[in-house]
């Protein structure tokens, strides 16, 4: 390591401006705070400088992300044995999902960290880590079979479109990772909708048994086959097909609690995310005018990505609301229409996307009226006391 | 259009930046960001965006001409009126144009023909520029924007239909072997026919010609 520390301080004055590769001066910071803690120090002023930095921030996410995605692996093999009516070990479950999410990730990251790079260098700015956990986002939240290149794709249009062009990291109003999945389920529906897509190699229909449906609860759900929706504790522990990381409740909860613990997510948003899920879900039960609406609402929290959007991607502190009253009425809204748009639109099997989509885009007009609020009860204590 | 009699010549440096500048610089949709709803309703296909992009200059060009023309007997008070009447007349007459020589473009073009009528840019060159300006540099200034509102609409409408449909004025271009119905790996992007991905496609535009030309940046 200190040899390596070495290197690094050896190579440094190259990249410093006026080096010799100066114009790679970013790149290089990048790659430098990334594998060692920076050592800056603040000259003057009172600021307090933390290890706590985006860096750890993000990486602290991507350790409450990998429960998700390890089980998300094992589910990949294990939903593939049920397909072809085999059973597996443990380890060949997990290595055969390994190799099928591995690539997306690859592709995510790739792709996502050029542009990134790109724009840093072109732009002359630092590069920004946010881009870690988004290229972990996209995969997990990606169905199985979809084809590498419109993983691709939808990177370079997220990394584009949804947060270079207002400003980078830190400045976008959509959370990217999802606008990764919504530019696939408009642009390629077929790709990320429907019962063939959850599972690895049913699309092709090579050596699929009979009788087997890859269909995911909310699409049994939605067609009113109520009964055949698997028991709760299986959709809790996760052996349901669905898109690579939301299908486990539980490996979804682990990750909440570091985040939760570390400060990192805040707890206020999943809390009424899942209370705006559990109330519409209980007002509809009690009008229940379908077999849909009939469902039990704590149903509801473990079917399909409602838990994951709930912990990791209605939490983004960026494009959520940042006002803590606000936190609670954005949360509330989004678990809320998750719901609605789940049980009234059959076009849409799953609001989660769709939902926290929608709430980004008002989470600003939230936070202003927020603050006017207290900007207008403020000013009337004041003149309350002026009156005195 | 010999009409004019002016002693400068009838394309002098003056008269051809009527035509260039609203191209690049002083683009009505782009830079004066006008007429943005139709650009985004009929680029879904080239050939409607190409009839669409000819049917408008040949609006903004002859209402320009034509109030240009009556531009000292028009009273103040009612011109808008005025200009009205005379933009109705062209649109109705390229509609039934239209409708007889191309009458499958004009089905797919629908109400956005007559929706001519509304489109700011004419509008907005008839106030700006023909009301006080000669027959003839109004003329040119019309068709100048008609071609730069032309222009991006071709611009945006040929992504769209390269990447929406894989075709381009009809014409396969994307190899039919490469999708996946015939075992190909590709598929049309579905976003490309939504009109959003229209907006998204000229804010692109717009993000490349304000990062070429830096004059158009806002402060």
């Amino acid at each position: 390591m200190k040899s390596f520390r070495r290197f690094i301080d050896k190579i440094k004055p190259t990249f410093e401006k006026g080096g010799k590769l100066g114009m790679f001066h970013s790149t290089f910071d990048a790659f430098e705070t990334f594998l060692f803690v920076p050592n800056k120090v603040t000259v003057k002023g009172s600021h307090i400088r933390d290890y706590i930095d985006m860096k750890r921030t993000m990486v602290i996410m991507i350790f409450a992300l990998m429960p998700a995605m390890l089980f998300g692996m094992w589910n990949v093999g294990y939903e593939y044995t049920l397909s072809i009516g085999q059973s597996w070990t443990f380890w060949q479950n997990f290595w055969f999902g390994f190799l099928k999410v591995l690539p997306i990730i690859i592709v995510s990251y790739v792709v996502g960290l050029s542009i990134e790079f790109a724009f840093a260098q072109s732009r002359g700015h630092e590069v920004n880590e946010g881009f870690l956990v988004t290229g972990l986002l996209i995969p997990l939240i990606m169905p199985v079979d979809v084809p590498l290149w419109m993983v691709a794709v939808a990177t370079a249009f997220a990394v584009v479109i949804g947060k270079e062009v207002f400003g980078g990291t830190g400045m976008n109003v959509f959370n990217p990772a999802l606008l990764a999945r919504a530019f696939i389920f408009f642009a390629y529906p077929a790709h990320i909708s429907g019962d063939k897509v959850w599972v690895a190699g049913l699309s092709g229909g090579q050596g699929i048994i009979d009788g087997f449906s890859g269909a995911t609860p909310l699409a049994k759900a939605a067609a009113y086959q109520i009964d055949k929706i698997p028991s709760v504790h299986d959709m809790f522990m996760g052996f349901i097909p669905g898109s690579i990381g939301e299908t486990s409740t539980l490996a979804i909860l682990i990750g909440a609690v570091i985040l939760i613990i570390t400060g990192i997510g805040s707890w206020k948003i999943m809390v009424s995310v899942f209370g705006g899920g559990m109330a519409a879900g209980l007002l509809f039960n009690i009008f229940a005018v379908n077999p849909y609406m009939q469902i039990p609402f704590w149903e509801h929290m473990v079917m399909g990505g409602f838990a994951f959007g709930a912990v990791f991607m209605a939490t983004d502190p960026v494009s959520s609301s940042q006002t803590e009253k606000g936190k609670w009425i954005y949360g509330f809204l989004i678990g809320f229409m998750a719901i609605l748009v789940r049980v009234f639109n059959p076009a849409y099997p799953e609001g989660m996307m769709l939902s926290i989509l929608l709430m980004n885009a008002f989470a600003p007009l939230i936070d202003y009226y927020v603050v006017q609020a207290n900007i207008r009860r403020r000013l009337k204590r004041a003149k309350q006391v002026a009156n005195v | 259009m010999g009409k004019s009699s002016e002693k400068e010549p009838l394309f002098s440096a003056k008269n051809l930046k009527l035509i260039t500048e609203p191209l690049d610089s002083k683009n009505p949709i782009t830079v004066l960001v006008l007429g943005i709803c139709s650009a985004l309703a009929v680029t879904a296909k080239l050939k409607p965006a190409i009839v669409m992009a000819i049917s408008v200059t040949v609006v903004t060009a002859f209402s320009n001409l034509i109030i240009s023309m009556m531009r000292k007997s028009i009273p103040t008070r009612i011109r808008i009126i005025v200009q009205l009447v005379v933009i109705a007349t062209l649109v109705i007459l390229v509609d039934l144009i239209l409708k007889a020589y191309v009458p499958d473009v004009s089905k797919q073009l629908s109400v956005f023909v007559g929706l001519i009528i509304t489109n700011c840019i004419i509008m907005g060159r008839l106030e700006a520029f023909a009301l006080g300006n000669r027959p003839w540099p109004s003329f040119l200034d019309g068709i100048g924007n008609g071609l730069g509102y032309g222009l991006i609409l071709i611009i945006v409408a040929f992504f769209r239909e390269l990447l929406g449909s894989g075709t381009l004025l009809g014409y396969q271009v994307i190899p039919a072997d490469f999708f996946v119905k015939n075992g190909g790996f590709y598929e049309n992007n579905g976003l490309m026919i939504l009109p959003p991905m229209a907006l998204i496609t000229l804010g692109i535009i717009i993000w490349i010609q304000r990062s070429r030309n830096k004059k158009l940046l806002e402060e």
